[in-house]
């Protein structure tokens, strides 16, 4: 049933989202401006690469090449899993290269001094072998990876697009506020005319002899002649007895209603990137929600399976509301959390742990099981979770009030036919009631000790 | 006079009303000792506990229920002791195979890609970069390898021990098994078994036979 609080919550967050939208019109331009800067320069950058080194090795075709191959592992300029590679072709022997790309632990079996050494000094870490790279494929990357870190130009380019940027979103601010100031102005001017002309009316009415009404007569006052007329005023209280309830227990009716609930976590996380945007199944994070009954707030090692290699986001990660830096510095958050260090790619510190939030939180005197709605029922996640798929801060969707269970426990055919766990009571159940489907209540998923005990 | 006071004072209430409510803090319960429980949450933080964190690692030297011990160490020599495991210790049926491929897709294949050629959307949006195809030359793709990384990971990946248990990794291990088949053009690991097995009934019968005819002579 519809209830007042809730159309008030829903109207002042309508408000806020409108403002929002205001502020975010100088960050939009500004964004436009560097998308449209920031391709200008990428186009530069594809011109320059096509051209071939000195050495005639094919730049772009290196790029390509370490992006399959190599990049899993390297970076150009900082410690990955493997060491970082810039300029690494003239720190060794380029014969000695080949072989070591081709394969790295044939040459350490052989013993050959200078792998063993590098192998002993990187803890062991096997290098996959790459038989498929010719020896053109590696002078190509190599070529790639001695490049110079050229950076100062773009560093300019980018600080004069970010001035322009910024000068374009100040304009920007400015036009807004001369747009509203200009229709605040025409309003006043309205006020006025009117005004003016109500007053020469009268004048012209006075200067005709046309007798405007000043004041009506004396009356007795409303609210006295509402309390000696009985009957309105058992109808007025009726009604507002009435209005009272209704507004009494619709409010008594959301206490312990937790839906909208949006809190603050200590590390900013975002469902809208890893499963919206990168497509990462909820299961991936959440595995309890296949096999057990909580689907459980993943421990930090589920994060840094990837974040280990992701320690920035990219520049189109990034939206007006919510920086660069500012994912960025979330990624740190966690770092710090588990003591890692991206520098040194170890763990070097002692691990803190990250005190969550919860959000989704059942009564203890209520039952519910993840896996039995999940991996047997085969719910969608979203029918009780909202899109989180789209959300950049998590809020409880659903009411997980009893009413809301019941509901969908009424309405919700189990899926017989293609589920094998069904199929004895199905046979059983279908003969009892004479029906082909059967809802989850049909079932006895309404039955009180189903879901508390 | 009396009732712009009036409006000013139902407009205050009704603002505050408003204002009350916070997205960010839990709303008002009945009772809230029927609420919440007792006994210490899963993922609780109370003091008794080291760092007040209830959610804790299992007692060392102890197992949990259904746990089966892997010899293999997550080391150099394991590692490359893995990669001697031809076979599956669980058996190679649809079953078996279907479930590591629904377990694939939920973990694996946002990088490795659904047929496995290193190809997932996060290659493919450039997060992660140089991940391999199951087909590649390079690597020795054998059950044991794919089962040992998945434990411990290797390189770039991580472990995914506390994401699926030890049956179900054996179950992607073979589903990669699979995939690698597939992308080389090869007979499926289903076929494959299927063929081992005729060829040892095929030999008992053959053993029998020879047997036979060493009696009837």
């Amino acid at each position: 049933m519809p209830r007042i609080d809730q159309y008030i919550i829903t109207h002042s967050m309508k408000q806020v989202s409108f403002i929002n939208l205001r502020s975010k019109l100088p960050f939009l331009l500004l964004a436009l401006m560097l998308t449209f800067s920031a391709a200008v320069y990428a186009q530069d950058e594809a011109a320059e690469e096509s051209v071939e080194d000195t050495s005639g090795a094919d730049i772009a075709a290196g790029e390509a090449l370490f992006k399959a191959n190599c990049a899993a592992c390297h970076r150009l300029d900082r410690k990955s899993v493997g060491p970082e590679l810039r300029g690494v072709g003239q720190k060794f022997d380029r014969d000695w290269l080949y072989k070591w790309i081709q394969n790295s632990q044939a040459l350490v079996r052989a013993g050959d001094p200078l792998a063993v050494r590098l192998f002993e000094e990187h803890n062991r870490m096997i290098m996959t072998p790459f038989p498929g790279l010719s020896e053109t494929d590696i002078d190509n990357i190599l070529a790639y990876t001695d490049q110079p870190k050229a950076e100062p130009q773009a560093a300019a380019t980018d600080a004069a697009a970010a001035a322009s940027g910024a000068g374009g979103g100040a304009q920007g601010g400015v036009s807004n506020t001369i747009l509203l100031g200009a229709l605040a102005l025409i309003f006043l001017l309205l006020v006025i005319m009117l005004f003016l002309v109500y007053n020469t009316l009268r004048r012209i009415a006075v200067a005709k002899g046309i007798h405007v009404e000043e004041e009506k007569e004396k009356r007795t006052p409303i609210w006295k002649a509402f309390i000696q007329n009985q009957f309105l005023v058992i109808v007025t209280s009726i009604v507002l007895l009435f209005a009272a309830s209704y507004f009494a227990f619709g409010y008594l009716m959301q206490i312990g209603v937790d839906q909208g609930y949006q809190p603050v976590q200590p590390i900013h996380y975002s469902h809208k990137i890893h499963a919206g945007d990168n497509g990462i199944d909820c299961n991936f994070c959440h595995s309890g929600a296949r096999q057990g009954k909580t689907a459980g707030i993943p421990s930090l090692n589920v994060c840094m399976n990837c974040h280990m290699s992701i320690s920035e986001v990219s520049e189109e990660t990034a939206t007006a509301e919510y920086s660069k830096e500012f994912y960025d510095g979330e990624i740190a958050k966690l770092y710090e959390a588990v003591g890692w260090d991206p520098n040194e790619m170890a763990y070097t510190k002692d691990p803190k742990p990250v005190k969550r939030v919860r959000i989704h939180n059942l009564p203890d005197f209520a039952y519910f099981n993840h896996a039995q709605h999940v991996a047997v029922g085969g719910v969608a996640c979203q029918t009780c979770h909202g899109e989180v798929e789209q959300m950049e801060v998590m809020e409880q969707h659903a009411t997980l009030t009893m009413g809301w269970c019941i509901d969908c426990h009424r309405e919700t055919n189990v899926a017989l036919g293609t589920n094998e766990y069904y199929a004895k009571i199905h046979e059983e159940l279908s003969k009892k009631y004479g029906v082909e489907t059967l809802t989850v209540a049909e079932m006895g998923g309404m039955e009180c000790a189903k879901c508390h005990y | 006079m009396k009732t712009l006071s009036k409006i000013a004072l139902i407009m205050v209430v009704s603002a505050s009303l408003v204002g009350c409510f916070n997205k960010n803090k839990p709303n008002y319960q009945f009772f809230p000792n029927m609420y919440v429980s007792p006994s210490y949450d899963t993922y609780g933080a109370y003091e008794i506990f080291p760092n007040e964190q209830s959610a804790m690692l299992p007692v060392e030297n102890t197992i949990p229920r259904g746990f089966k011990p892997y010899e293999l160490e997550h080391s150099y020599e394991g590692y490359q002791a893995s990669k001697d495991i031809l076979d599956f210790p669980i058996e190679v049926n649809e079953k078996n195979l279907t479930t590591g491929s629904q377990l694939f897709t939920l973990y694996c294949a946002v990088c490795h890609g659904d047929k496995g050629d290193g190809k997932g959307i996060l290659v493919e949006r450039e997060k992660f970069l140089g991940v391999p195809s199951f087909a590649d030359q390079g690597r020795e793709i054998v059950p044991g390898r794919v089962y040992h990384v998945q434990t411990y990971g290797l390189n770039t990946m991580g472990s995914y021990a506390s994401q699926v248990n030890s049956e179900e990794r054996w179950q992607i291990a073979m589903h990669v098994m699979d995939l690698k088949a597939q992308l080389n053009g090869t007979p499926g690991i289903l076929e494959t078994a299927a063929q081992n097995q005729n060829n040892t009934v095929q030999e008992t019968e053959s053993d029998v036979a020879d047997s036979e005819e060493t009696q009837s002579n």
